[in-house]
């Protein structure tokens, strides 16, 4: 065929259904709805060709919300559905919409393991640190004395923390962003970019049963000396440059050091290098309060993917055999009645 | 003293008895290669000609503590000049490789049956573990039966001493003396079991030369012993002539590998490629053994990181455009039970295979029972039906999977397959099928609008709605486990609609009815006085059991039925054209259960759930009971 039609880019428009969007108003998933479907026109995939699937949770309504194939699964299996469906045809471009309770506690397993085989796919965990569909109980990133209904004088156990739990599991590409945040897209752009299992931690505000639990770090007031955007290649730097993130050779750990007229380098501060594991495992695990909140991409380091390794396999030893039937069943102990 | 019960004078070597049939059970220490001896065993009486039906029987654990009770694998297999259905009641011959196998074993013996011990085993180590006060071969406790016995254990050190083996390697070639033996014993031919040791052993031709060597003198242990060479001892010899079969190729064939194969004909008729998602599980791994190496079939395995993950898998792979299947063995199952009802909500094709074995939870991993038909049929949360179907032998399994993925991706519908630990290890002769004689149901995706708009859950005539594939264009739709509206892509959970759709999937469910083959007599007559009604592997008891029955005048038959749900639509009607309906199964009457529920008929249970399978026996007793 030599029908040229022109490669028109796609609207958000075009990534939305006409599906009643059924979150409670002021909801952050409506900001995190809208930051994909608009980031979705610069990605060069067409909507037949992406796949949203979710496990069960507020968050994983979403793929009814998006102009694409979409699959609403059960609690916590989403990773091993988006596993068949990427290796059953490897051309789909699979985001999995996940939550705190759904990919931590339920589905920890199946988040765990898809990271380690580094099936190539977007995971986007909504954060609120909190069950909101069941209405309310403390969840596995949920702080220590949370008050929930399942935990009413304050829940006692540590806390999990998403982006350790991804990189321990063996993620080659770790981000974090938040629901209203600006650079979402961009953050989104650099997992899509990613070959491979790219996990986003997005905190999200649940208005009605968490309500406000990541404004320390989220709120615009301030938020220059609370929020360190990482970029490869830059300094780690804060509050308008006046701080800066360096290591402790003492203790091995980082530190925050004040940064005089601008001279980063003078205060040893660590220009940030998103295939540095090392510092990756300390960027996920510096606890907020005496550090900024470490945001954008945090860790960025391809490694083949599962599912490139189970074709390739699968072709190579199929290589030169033809698929006889008849002789396959023809095989092993074999006798002839004449 | 019960040694050499007989001698053999060189006139009678030209008479060796011709019996119709002879069950012979090789037990041993589960590091003793029973299963190895059992399994060439049956290879040569494939190669005589011999029709024949076996029983492995082996502990859970992997190497249990070396001579214990528990710790016995045993291999039973029953050939005969003519059709063999079972594994056989009670063993004419009991090979015994240490003391722990005789005491678990010699009290199924047939009385005058023939015991063969490895007396270099009797030692009092041996027989305290065993829990013998006294060497059952040196008093008269083995009285009833024959017995020879000697020192297995020595003789194969003796025969294997020119390789300069380890003790432990050199005793390790016994299972092949006691092969040998047996070969003899039987009149078989060595050199198909001498080619495969040079297979088995290519790489380390010392120990394959040691198993010939032990195999060799096994064998000339018993010509030696037959013409009174004086010390030894003689051993009685049989002959079992070949069964008549149809002109063919034949091989045997396990129930794994039959449901391995019986999946990728399936996905071959109906033009779809196959995911397998699996986690291992005994006894159902197998199967994802056999299909990893099946990649130029179009077949993708995916071990998962647990059974859920494995069902969940193969459901993405369904959605995607392929057909997915899973196996598990009852508990797996139950975590896979969620996942299914996704599948029924979902409508996705999808072959889910139980290898059923004794439960409750852990239960018996390596023995067989058919107590998940429940758990198929009922054992989901809302109303969620699915076609379930049972194979009634290793080799049925391979058209029972054909028929799964038939019924899967015609109705666009999970699928339950029903197999069980004896199936899936038991092997049995199988002619090999021509596939060109299989017609195919190619299964077809909607890849355009059709007219009147599309609708993700619309109908065709059989009520399965269309599978697209991701990647269509012009066919966006989403799914879930969430209730929607039948004619819109729109979420539902009003009373009006889940009516209709519980309706429509229950309707879609039943209608498969008239689209599977009416229940036909296996043997006897339509109507009479008494049916006995089976499913899955108690078919090879209950059939012998009415063939014998009604050789002997008595008014009864034998209804097998492969498809559980939905049954057949002219099995009730069947089933009251008899005076009385009997149900053995290896379960506490599930089956039962279902048949007086669908027809209220008064089907009268006959139950075991022992680990072991029926014995005709136990069947024809019954039904001597229920014509009385």
């Amino acid at each position: 065929m030599n029908d040229m039609t022109p490669i028109q880019k796609s609207s958000p428009k075009d990534w939305e259904t006409d599906q009643e969007v059924r979150w409670c108003p002021g909801c952050g998933d409506y900001a995190i709805l809208k930051a994909v479907q608009r980031t979705m026109p610069e990605l060069g995939r067409k909507p037949e060709d992406t796949v949203f699937i979710s496990g069960i949770g507020c968050s994983s309504r979403f793929p009814y919300y998006m102009e694409t194939y979409g699959f609403h699964t059960i609690h916590g299996r989403a990773p091993a559905v988006a596993t068949g469906v990427k290796l059953a045809n490897p051309d789909l471009d699979v985001w999995i919409i996940t939550g705190d309770g759904d990919a931590l506690s339920i589905g920890g397993n199946h988040t765990m393991h898809l990271l380690r085989r580094n099936l190539d796919c977007q995971i986007l965990l909504f954060n609120n640190e909190i069950y909101g569909l069941t209405k309310g109980q403390y969840s596995p990133p949920s702080r220590v004395g949370t008050k929930s209904p399942s935990t009413p004088f304050g829940s006692v156990d540590r806390p999990a923390t998403p982006c350790a739990f991804a990189l321990g599991s063996g993620a080659r590409f770790v981000a974090r962003g938040f629901d209203v945040s600006k650079h979402l897209p961009d953050v989104l752009k650099a997992a899509h970019a990613h070959k491979g299992a790219a996990f986003i931690e997005i905190f999200q505000n649940c208005i009605v049963y968490n309500k406000d639990v990541f404004e320390d770090f989220a709120a615009p007031k301030g938020a220059e000396a609370r929020q360190l955007w990482l970029q490869d290649g830059q300094p780690m730097l804060f509050d308008g440059g006046s701080k800066g993130i360096a290591m402790d050779m003492d203790t091995l750990t980082l530190k925050v050091v004040g940064v005089a007229e601008g001279d980063w380098q003078a205060a040893g501060v660590i220009v940030h290098n998103v295939k540095n594991r090392a510092i990756a495992h300390m960027l996920v695990e510096m606890p907020f309060g005496e550090f900024p909140m470490a945001l954008g991409v945090l860790y960025d380091d391809p490694r083949p993917t599962f599912d490139s390794a189970v074709t390739e396999q699968n072709a190579k030893l199929s290589e030169g055999k033809t698929p006889d039937l008849q002789a396959l069943i023809s095989k092993g102990q074999t006798w002839t009645v004449e | 003293m019960a040694t050499a019960a007989r001698s053999i004078d060189t006139q009678s070597q030209a008479e060796i008895p011709h019996p119709e049939a002879v069950v012979v059970r090789f037990a041993g220490d589960s590091g003793d290669g029973m299963q190895l001896t059992g399994g060439q065993f049956t290879l040569s009486s494939a190669l005589a000609g011999n029709d024949f039906a076996t029983f492995p029987d082996f502990p859970a654990e992997i190497r249990a503590p070396q001579g214990t009770l528990f710790g016995v694998s045993a291999f039973q297999i029953n050939f005969g000049a003519s059709e063999i259905d079972t594994a056989g009641d009670a063993p004419d011959v009991l090979v015994a490789m240490n003391p722990a196998a005789l005491k678990t074993n010699v009290k199924d013996l047939k009385p005058g049956g023939l015991i063969i011990a490895d007396d270099g085993e009797f030692n009092a180590r041996n027989l305290a573990k065993a829990q013998y006060d006294a060497n059952p071969l040196e008093d008269d406790s083995l009285g009833k039966w024959q017995l020879v016995h000697f020192n297995i254990s020595q003789l194969t050190m003796d025969a294997v001493k020119p390789f300069g083996l380890g003790n432990k390697e050199a005793l390790r070639c016994k299972n092949m003396w006691t092969l040998g033996l047996a070969l003899w014993m039987f009149d078989r031919d060595r050199e198909p079991i001498i080619q495969w040791l040079k297979d088995k052993f290519a790489k380390s031709p010392i120990l394959a030369d040691a198993n010939i060597a032990a195999l060799n003198a096994g064998h000339a242990y018993g010509e030696t012993a037959e013409i009174g060479n004086p010390g030894a001892v003689s051993i009685p010899r049989k002959h079992v002539d070949a069964a008549p079969a149809d002109p063919g190729l034949y091989r045997t064939i396990n129930g794994a590998d039959a449901a391995a194969m019986g999946l990728v004909a399936g996905c071959q008729l109906a033009g779809v490629k196959m995911f397998f998602g699996g986690y291992p599980i005994t006894p159902a791994s197998s199967i994802l053994h056999a299909l990893a190496r099946f990649k130029e079939y179009g077949v993708t395995t995916f071990q998962a990181e647990d059974e859920i993950a494995a069902i969940a898998s193969a459901i993405g792979a369904s959605y995607a455009g392929q057909l997915g299947v899973t196996s598990s063995s009852g508990p797996g199952i139950a975590l896979k039970t969620e996942a299914i009802g996704l599948a029924v909500m979902t409508e996705l094709p999808l072959v889910i295979i139980n290898s059923q074995r004794g439960g409750p939870s852990t239960g018996l991993p390596t023995k067989t029972e058919q107590s998940d038909l429940y758990q198929a049929v009922y054992g989901r949360n809302g109303d969620t039906p699915l076609p379930v179907i049972a194979a009634r032998s290793p080799s049925d399994v391979f058209d029972c999977a054909i028929e799964a993925v038939r019924i899967a991706t015609q109705f666009m519908t999970p699928v339950i397959l029903l197999t069980d630990g004896y199936i899936a290890n038991a092997a049995e002769p199988w002619k090999v099928p021509d596939m060109s004689s299989y017609k195919p149901f190619p299964v077809s995706f909607l890849d355009h609008v059709p007219e009147g708009g599309f609708k993700p859950y619309g109908r065709d005539n059989k009520l399965a709605r269309p599978w697209v594939k991701p990647g269509t264009p012009g066919l966006l739709h989403r799914i879930g486990g969430i209730e929607k509206e039948g004619d819109t892509r729109h979420l539902n959970y009003s009373p009006a609609n889940h009516q209709a759709m519980t309706d429509i999937r229950k309707g879609k469910v039943d209608g498969i009815a008239a689209h599977i083959p009416d229940q036909d007599v296996c043997l006897g007559t339509e109507g009479g006085k008494l049916a006995v009604v089976g499913w899955g592997s108690t078919f090879g008891p209950i059939h012998q059991a009415v063939r014998r029955m009604r050789a002997k005048g008595h008014d009864v038959s034998h209804i097998h039925v492969r498809h559980i749900w939905p049954m057949p639509g002219n099995l009730g009607d069947l089933l009251k054209s008899y005076d009385k309906v009997i149900v053995p199964e290896m379960n506490t009457g599930q089956f039962k259960t279902v048949l007086r529920d669908q027809y209220l008929i008064d089907a009268k249970p006959l139950n075991k759930v022992s680990g072991q399978p029926f014995r005709i026996a136990e069947i024809e007793a019954a039904i001597e009971e229920a014509l009385a």
